[in-house]
């Protein structure tokens, strides 16, 4: 199913991935390759499974108690459920931006200075400033924060909030970045800019992005993969899977026929 | 209602205007009573708070005609027997508060000593550690405890709490009162610990998850996440629980009563016996007396002074806890 | 835009080990936290059960004692008035001397001989004789309750030579044993006596209808009065500064100290009323005043839960908001209501602070029949017991616990299965 060169070897690699949550079965025999170095876009209809299969690679649906997951994630070539794995290491190699802005209720550099704090990335305040400076001024908000990092984080617009939540992400320096559709609650102006800024990451990143605006697929991907009813459906380069689809359903989505 | 029914189908239909007549207005007079008798109901907690407030304060003024209010608030000394002598007349007696502070704020401090970190790591640990199953274990215990008479934890210290304190500091080499300040506040503690759990256990749990996940998706663990952003999160509220808790604290009657003893010393030594404003309460209206005497009235201005005191916590933590909830909803 | 710091992950990775441990300890601490609640509460039950259980059994005596017509009934007429003022304690030293011919020779062994029965065995013979006295003139055996002393002696509780008894007694009840007239029974008198001066006549009778009459009042005012004045809240009221207070008022009342409510019942229902002290009708008053904010909580929470579509297809086939509330809601609210309910009275009955405050701490022996007859409660009796210094209140205050927490488990699962059997998700 996978049409990519051989040559690029991927970041991440799902295998056979079945997820339930208590009998209902949320993913069925999921194989899909990211690449470094690229957004990959997980499209579909509501209830699709895109959004399962994103929490799917850090982890965070050890948090849900019925959830069960089973096949095969690789990192790197790492099985990432093994039960050795640690975790927080995990997560702090693969990053997590969600749906709603999350700011914590603490100062905007606080929020920032949090993930380095914890996993001790700053030996010093002025590494922890430079952190802080440098992983807002990525995430595209320095200039509008940098004379109020005291002020609490929820005091900033949607888009601001949502943009310290990148700039938080990006703190810890993972190596994939996680984003759960995250412009769904945003104005246009504020999600334009986070999709430019999303272009720019992927310098440094990896980003798998889950959005049910197919435009914002088009805009931001490299890659793009079609969810349907669990399943996945298609997945290919982002323009292929756009302009000439090959199955069905696909089809049907893109041209607004079901979803 | 049949008949409206029928009726709509061939007389003339009545205004939507028209006055109720016959069987619903007599429906809607009665519906009107009954309003009123609950209205009415709603009005007895009300009235049940101004005749606290009335009767205490109608008390306590008669009380500081004996009295003058400075010795009542600031006197060093405590002794309500002297008083109440025939040939004492003029003498006001031994009515100094300070003594009975000072005693029911180390039996209060000594309880929320035990129950401040019991309760919150009980609530941390039901609200974010424990599995369906240890919750329906662990949660029934605090329950329980919730659920015990207080004056069974007051046979309770008196069996078991003080004859272990006394015993084990003698063997320590201190100098030890049957009756102390150390047994009656860890057993109040333990009273007190299902209080602050269960509050601070649905302040907790009202942490919005995205926070959690915010925090997790960094990579943080469940210990950092729960030191790092839900306890300041839930901060106000947590607060609001401890301060129910001290609220019930120095409310609390029959442990100290059975535990605490009645020498009202000034002393923050816990291993001494001290007295509190509830022990005094009881103990001046215990006994026969005459109902106008300045022990009984002392006893009104000691439960006017309690009674404020626990409505400013109260106040305080219930705003405290609602206006965080607000704040999540 | 490229990094010049190296990759994090090794000091990810070296910090792995000791988040670990901070992981590990504190979540300890909450096991920790709820094992010692738990602890705790093993060891006051285990403590209170080990204390109490012994009063449930209780040292008889065998007599054969001979209802001697001339010391009961001189007369003959079997008059009740004659026979219920008559000596049976004679009668029980004559039955002792039979026993022991040579102890009833001194006065003093006399006294001491007869120190070893209760008092109360008289009083038992006493109501055989009431219940049939076709009895006089019989010689029967008859089990009568030993001395407190020497119940705790033969309970192990104290020790031959605890100075208690003379060598003399101690001989006494060693033949007692030896001839097989001692014996450990079930202790009916702790539920059918009330209060006693001799701890082994001392029974929770007179306690337990004291709570019952001072729970029925409560109860008879405080449910109405908390069920109304909550659907007025919850379903009528308008929502502005009155109400707002009206609710602030509830819950701060909720918490204000027991003792103080029984402040108000003394200035109010005694001051000012006049009600009889140490009566049950007071006590449930101030134990109703207490119980309202608890029951108005829980009836809003209640009504609150039924959702508000039901009310809306109600009053949109035209029913009014009273037959709305009255039809569907209340209906639909009732177990919430009943669960409280009960819980709040498990509460009352556990409460004794405002009844001290109110005079129902008096020593009280008859049976209480009514509403305004002098009474205690039963943890009135606890505290009353628990401050008698004889040896043997002790196993009495813990027995009395026993039955108080018996009432309470029963209530509380009461509550339990009705929240089980009747709760709705919606």
């Amino acid at each position: 199913m996978d049409m990519s060169p051989s040559t690029i070897r991927p970041k991440l690699t799902a295998r056979g991935v079945n997820v339930f949550y208590g009998d209902a079965q949320a993913l069925n025999q999921v194989d899909l390759d990211i690449r470094a170095h690229e957004v990959t876009a997980l499209i579909g209809p509501s209830g699709c499974g895109k959004s399962t299969f994103l929490r799917c690679l850090n982890r965070m649906n050890d948090l849900i108690e019925i959830c069960r997951v089973d096949g095969d994630i690789r990192l790197d070539g790492e099985d990432i459920y093994d039960p050795a794995v640690n975790l927080v290491y995990l997560r702090a190699r693969i990053g997590m931006v969600f749906q709603k802005p999350n700011p914590f209720p603490k100062p905007i550099y606080d929020n920032v200075a949090y993930g380095p704090k914890i996993h001790g990335l700053a030996r010093s305040r002025a590494e922890m400033d430079e952190i802080v400076a440098s992983s807002l001024e990525r995430a595209g908000l320095w200039d509008e924060v940098k004379d109020r990092l005291d002020a609490p984080a929820t005091g900033l617009s949607g888009g601001q909030q949502q943009r310290l939540c990148i700039a938080r992400a990006i703190a810890v320096r993972p190596e994939v970045i996680l984003m759960d559709e995250p412009c769904s609650s945003l104005d246009p102006i504020a999600t334009a800019r986070i999709e430019a800024l999303m272009d720019e990451l992927r310098q440094n990143f990896t980003i798998v992005i889950v959005t049910h605006s197919m435009q914002q697929a088009a805009r931001v991907s490299q890659r793009t993969a079609f969810f349907h009813l669990g399943d996945l459906v298609e997945v290919g380069d982002t323009d292929t899977v756009f302009t000439q689809p090959v199955d069905p359903r696909t089809e049907s989505y893109i041209s607004g026929r079901i979803g | 209602m049949a008949e409206a029914v029928t009726a709509g189908e061939s007389a003339p239909r009545s205004s939507l205007l028209a006055a109720p007549e016959g069987r619903r207005a007599r429906q809607v007079l009665g519906e009107r009573i009954l309003l009123g008798l609950l209205a009415a109901s709603s009005v007895v907690a009300i009235l049940t708070t101004i005749g606290i407030a009335l009767s205490l304060l109608f008390e306590t003024l008669r009380f500081l005609d004996a009295v003058p209010l400075f010795d009542f608030l600031f006197g060093l000394n405590w002794s309500p027997q002297i008083a109440i002598r025939e040939d004492q007349v003029g003498s006001s007696g031994a009515f100094g508060v300070v003594p009975l502070l000072v005693g029911t704020g180390l039996i209060a401090a000594v309880a929320m000593t035990v129950a401040g970190p019991l309760g919150l790591f009980s609530a941390i640990y039901l609200a974010e550690y424990a599995s369906p199953r240890a919750r329906s274990f662990a949660k029934p215990i605090l329950e329980i405890l919730a659920g015990i008479p207080t004056v069974v934890y007051g046979f309770f210290a008196v069996l078991v709490v003080a004859p272990f304190v006394r015993d084990s500091s003698e063997a320590a080499g201190f100098e030890v009162s049957s009756e102390s300040a150390l047994a009656a506040g860890v057993v109040m503690g333990v009273m007190i610990v299902p209080i602050v759990s269960s509050i601070a256990d649905d302040v907790i749990s009202a942490v919005p998850q995205s926070l959690r996940e915010g925090a997790y998706g960094l990579g943080a663990t469940k210990s950092e996440t729960v030191r790092n952003i839900v306890l300041p999160a839930a901060l106000p509220g947590i607060g609001g629980a401890l301060l129910l808790g001290v609220s019930r604290a120095i409310g609390e009657t029959m442990i100290v009563v059975m535990a605490a003893g009645l020498s009202a010393q000034l002393t923050v030594n816990p291993l001494q016996a001290v007295t509190t404003i509830t022990v005094q309460m009881v103990t001046l209206l215990t006994g026969d007396q005459e109902f106008d005497s300045p022990k009984t009235l002392a006893a009104f201005a000691l439960g006017l002074l309690l009674f404020i005191a626990t409505l400013i916590l109260n106040l305080i933590a219930l705003m405290l806890v609602r206006r965080y909830q607000e704040r999540y909803d | 835009m490229t990094d010049p710091r190296q990759s994090p992950t090794e000091t990810i990775l070296a910090s792995l080990p000791r988040r670990r441990r901070a992981e590990a300890r504190f979540h300890f601490y909450g096991i920790a936290a709820i094992g010692i609640a738990l602890g705790f509460l093993i060891l006051l039950i285990g403590a209170i059960g080990h204390q109490g259980i012994g009063a449930f059994s209780q040292t008889e005596i065998a007599l054969d004692v001979t209802l001697d017509e001339s010391v009961l009934d001189p007369s003959g007429t079997r008059d009740p008035e004659t026979l219920s003022t008559a000596n049976y304690r004679a009668v029980v030293r004559a039955a002792l001397g039979e026993i022991f011919p040579e102890a009833v020779r001194k006065r003093r062994d006399r006294r001491k001989l007869t120190a070893l029965v209760s008092i109360g065995a008289g009083f038992e013979l006493r109501e055989l004789v009431l219940a049939d006295p076709g009895l006089i003139g019989r010689t029967m055996r008859v089990w009568v309750p030993a001395d407190d002393e020497v119940d705790m002696l033969f309970k192990g509780v104290t020790v031959r030579d605890s100075g208690r008894f003379t060598e003399k007694q101690l001989g006494w009840l060693d033949r007692l044993e030896a001839e097989g007239r001692i014996r450990s029974a079930f202790n009916w008198r702790f539920f059918s006596n009330g209060d006693s001066r001799e701890p082994e006549l001392a029974g929770i009778l007179g306690a337990m209808s004291g709570s019952f009459f001072a729970l029925v009042t409560c109860l008879a005012l405080s449910f109405p009065l908390g069920v109304m004045a909550a659907i007025y809240l919850e379903e009528f009221a308008p929502r502005n500064r009155w109400t707002d207070l009206v609710e602030i008022n509830i819950n701060n009342l909720a918490a204000v100290p027991s003792i103080v409510f029984g402040l108000l019942g003394l200035a109010v229902f005694l001051g000012f009323m006049g009600l009889a002290r140490s009566a049950p009708l007071v006590g449930g008053m101030v134990l109703a005043l207490m119980t309202l904010p608890t029951i108005i909580i829980v009836t809003r929470a209640s009504l609150h839960a039924v959702p508000p579509s039901i009310r809306e297809a109600a009053i949109g086939l035209g029913a009014s908001r009273m037959q709305a509330m009255l039809h569907h809601t209340l209906p639909l609210a009732t177990p919430g209501i009943m669960t409280g309910t009960i819980i709040g009275m498990a509460r009352a009955l556990g409460e004794l602070a405002p009844l001290i405050m109110i005079g129902m701490v008096a020593f009280i022996v008859d049976v209480p029949q009514g509403l305004l007859d002098p009474a205690s409660a039963l943890p009135v009796q606890v505290y009353i017991w628990a401050d008698s210094p004889e040896r043997a209140f002790a196993e009495k205050t813990a027995a009395a616990i026993i039955v108080l927490l018996a009432f309470l488990v029963v209530m509380n699962l009461t509550a339990v299965i009705l929240r089980r059997r009747f709760e709705r998700r919606w």
